[in-house]
């Protein structure tokens, strides 16, 4: 017998039997006439009454085909809130309400999403299933997957397939949307309905018109804070993992995209909506191209699934962090100046107009050395993650109308400019973690026509996650070449 | 003492300062981080001596901004509400946040608020708190009323002197047809209102109209005075 696997994504907190379940199952009446309308509505969703704009809803519930949950509960004295798992006393609030005439206690933890209150009831639908219709044919791609992407397409395809948790670890660049392109297509074709969860917005708006274009005959949902499918039902879902909350055994697999990327107290909540969200029985792929440590020892001891792809798409290495010593920088920048090994490496890529990234470790030390790169070339600009103009000044980079940019971590991900060399300035400090600089070294050398570059780090005592991170890159290369995935 | 707080606003944790004070005054008021306090823009310098907005040379009359000016020329109008006092400019940052306490319905946030609110009303004289209302409708939405709330939570009895009788819905109507809508507000005790000063509190000062309406009714019902506090301006 296959042992059960203590899955990445299932902490203790995040059991089901915590759920709160309806005071009493009412059977499903067999003569009542259901509204296909509200099935679409709810099918598979865990909504507030206010999202349920239909006058059929308690008739619904009366006979059976609608289940109510009460929104918190209370365990011991503490709440509880079913709709995102929040048990943080400090999170919850009790005001005057008006609809109960109570002192309510609300959950502020997912507040943004509408009030769930002591009062309040979350409905999900509990009667026939709701099919999707499914054309014969519904990739249409015609590109052709590399040796690497391949092999890691088939172990995707196997996991969805026969509902695996499945660690996918694949290098910055090595085209991991269309190796799931296959698995997508074989999961849908077996009638699975599946979501693809990413922490951030940017990731959604970027993915969802490409699988649109990929998968033209299947509706696909599109849902972040403020989308407007927000009500679709549909075979295919590119979420936020936040809007995840509203589902709740929708899905037969689940892809959570940068599932490193998220802060630590992010970690449970997460765990909660994914395993909320869906079915009981069902796949769940984890992308990532820094797992976590937690991730890489359950991989080394085996209770953890995974395929790797150490290699891009383009079949060149990933340039390897070169570490310089640069004095104390945070003195030198405080003193107006910048260390002139730093002002050195600049000046050469400004010569040669080769965009740069330079990252800091803070918005302050960042502040402080802009006017100082700025007497440069006055046309170095910074970012950071508060920063209305981000997407116009990367744009800008890109588009190769300023040299450089100075940036906080916020860029470390998600960034693609041809021909781009990094520095990381003060790489010691704690913010640049091994996975942090993976990322920041992911940036360089990405697209096929100029597979190389230089990532410099630049210290005043080298720690420990530069070495690791330099190690990691390593054997990832490594890996490659013994794979055979590198011409080089 | 050395109990972690987290801001009401950001969820940050509050480094709780301890000094001497707080072994006489409990330091229960940090209710909101220092960035947050910082990204609060307290109204300040020359304002108009009705409504609180802050003054531009060009654009006022004898210390009233033309708004007032316009308003207080108007015979249907004059002299009915005394003055509004506003705490904050209604800038990006307070936007966000009320509109998390009122239409997300984050209660907790007018606690943030509290202290201001409390240490305002405590300079203006007064007898008599009454929230604007809302209609039956929002009310039902939304479980509370802002308003109350933020006299609520600074500690403060309101009386619910007035009805709403029109829905909010005005937003997208030009100042001339708001004015122009019939009577918007009912007054419900009108013996418990009598020769009182009233103090009106509400969330947000836009146009002026809602509290002048509520000002007009009182004031005809047989209010003495009547003043406004709104959080913004
Ligand atoms: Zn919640
Ligand atoms: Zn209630
Ligand atoms: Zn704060
Ligand atoms: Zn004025």
């Amino acid at each position: 017998m296959l042992q059960k696997f203590i899955s990445m994504f299932s902490s203790p907190s995040a059991s089901p039997a915590r759920i709160a379940s309806p005071k009493k199952s009412i059977p499903l009446n067999p003569a009542f006439e259901y509204s296909p309308e509200l099935q679409q509505h709810l099918y598979g969703r865990l909504l507030l009454p206010e999202e349920i704009p239909f006058k059929v809803l308690d008739d619904h519930v009366e006979n059976g085909y609608v289940s109510s949950t009460p929104g918190l509960t209370k365990d011991e004295g503490r709440y509880y809130c079913t709709r995102c798992g929040n048990k943080e006393p400090s999170m919850f609030y009790k005001f005057p309400c008006s609809r109960c005439g109570k002192s309510c206690a609300y959950c502020r933890a997912c507040i943004m999403m509408g009030r769930v209150s002591e009062c309040t009831i979350l409905y999900s639908w509990c009667g026939p299933k709701f099919c999707f219709d499914i054309p014969a044919n519904v990739l249409v791609w015609e590109g052709t997957l590399s040796e690497g992407q391949k092999a890691a397409s088939e172990r995707v395809t196997s996991a969805i397939h026969t509902n695996e948790e499945l660690l996918f670890w694949a290098v910055c660049g090595a085209g991991k949307t269309e190796v799931l392109f296959k698995g997508i297509e074989a999961a849908l074709l077996s009638g699975k309905r599946l979501c693809i969860a990413t922490p951030r917005t940017d990731v959604v708006l970027e993915l969802a018109p490409r699988l649109k274009k990929a998968f033209p005959l299947i509706e696909v949902s599109a849902l972040y804070g403020g989308s407007e499918d927000r009500h679709r039902p549909a075979p295919l879902t590119v979420s936020t993992t936040h809007q995840l909350f509203r589902f709740k055994e929708a899905f037969d697999a689940i892809i959570i995209d940068e599932v490193d990327a998220f802060p630590y107290s992010m970690d449970t909540s997460l765990q909660f909506a994914v395993n909320k969200a869906k079915k009981e029985t069902s796949a769940t792929i984890l992308l990532t191209a820094t797992p976590s440590k937690k991730m890489k020892i359950a991989y080394a001891n085996r209770k953890l699934q995974a395929v790797t792809i150490p290699a891009r798409f383009h079949r060149h290495p990933i340039p390897i962090p070169t570490m310089h010593w640069c004095g104390n920088w945070k003195k030198q920048l405080e003193n107006k100046n910048i260390p002139p090994i730093i002002a050195e490496w600049v000046e050469t890529r400004l010569k040669s107009k080769t965009p740069i990234l330079l990252f800091f470790p803070s918005i302050k030390v960042m502040e402080q050395a802009l006017p100082l790169f700025q007497q440069l070339n006055r046309g170095l600009l910074a970012v950071h993650s508060q920063d209305a103009k981000r997407k116009e000044k990367v744009t800008s980079l890109r588009e190769g109308r300023i040299p450089g940019l100075l940036t906080t971590t916020i860029l470390e991900r998600g960034v693609t400019i041809p021909k781009l060399d990094v520095a990381v300035i003060g790489s010691e400090h704690g913010v640049f973690s091994e996975s942090a600089l993976v990322q920041i070294a992911g940036r360089v050398g990405r697209s096929a026509k100029h597979p190389t570059g230089t990532v410099t780090f630049f210290h005043y005592g080298k720690s420990n996650d530069m070495v690791q991170a330099i190690r990691h890159i390593q054997g990832m290369n490594e890996e490659a070449r013994n794979r055979g995935l590198l011409d080089v | 003492m050395f109990k972690i707080k987290k801001c009401l606003i950001c969820n940050e944790e509050v480094e709780s300062v301890f000094s001497w004070k707080d072994i006489w005054v409990s330091s229960d008021n940090e209710k909101i981080c220092s960035d947050c306090r910082g990204k609060l823009a307290f109204l300040s310098g020359e304002r108009c001596k009705m409504c609180s907005r802050e003054l531009e040379e060009k654009y006022q009359q004898d210390g009233l901004c033309l708004d007032c000016v316009r308003w207080e020329n108007d015979s249907e109008w004059r002299g009915f509400l005394s003055a509004n006092i506003s705490l904050f400019h209604y800038n990006d940052f307070l936007k966000e946040t009320i509109a998390k306490f009122k239409y997300r319905g984050d209660y907790a946030l007018a606690e943030a608020f509290a202290s201001f609110v409390a240490e305002k009303i405590e300079h203006m004289s007064h007898d008599i708190i009454v929230p604007i209302p809302l209609s039956n409708e929002r009310m039902a939405e939304r479980g509370f009323n802002q308003a109350k709330a933020l006299a609520e939570t600074a500690g403060l009895k309101t009386y619910d002197a007035l009805l709403r009788t029109h829905t909010e819905k005005q937003s997208k109507k030009s100042r001339e047809e708001r004015i122009r809508l019939a009577q918007v507000f009912k007054v419900t005790g009108p013996d418990t209102i009598k020769g009182k000063k009233i103090l009106l509190i509400d969330d947000i000062y836009t146009t002026g109209s809602t509290l002048r309406h509520a000002a007009k009714i009182l004031k005809q019902s047989g209010a003495e005075e009547i003043y406004s506090l709104t959080l913004a301006r």
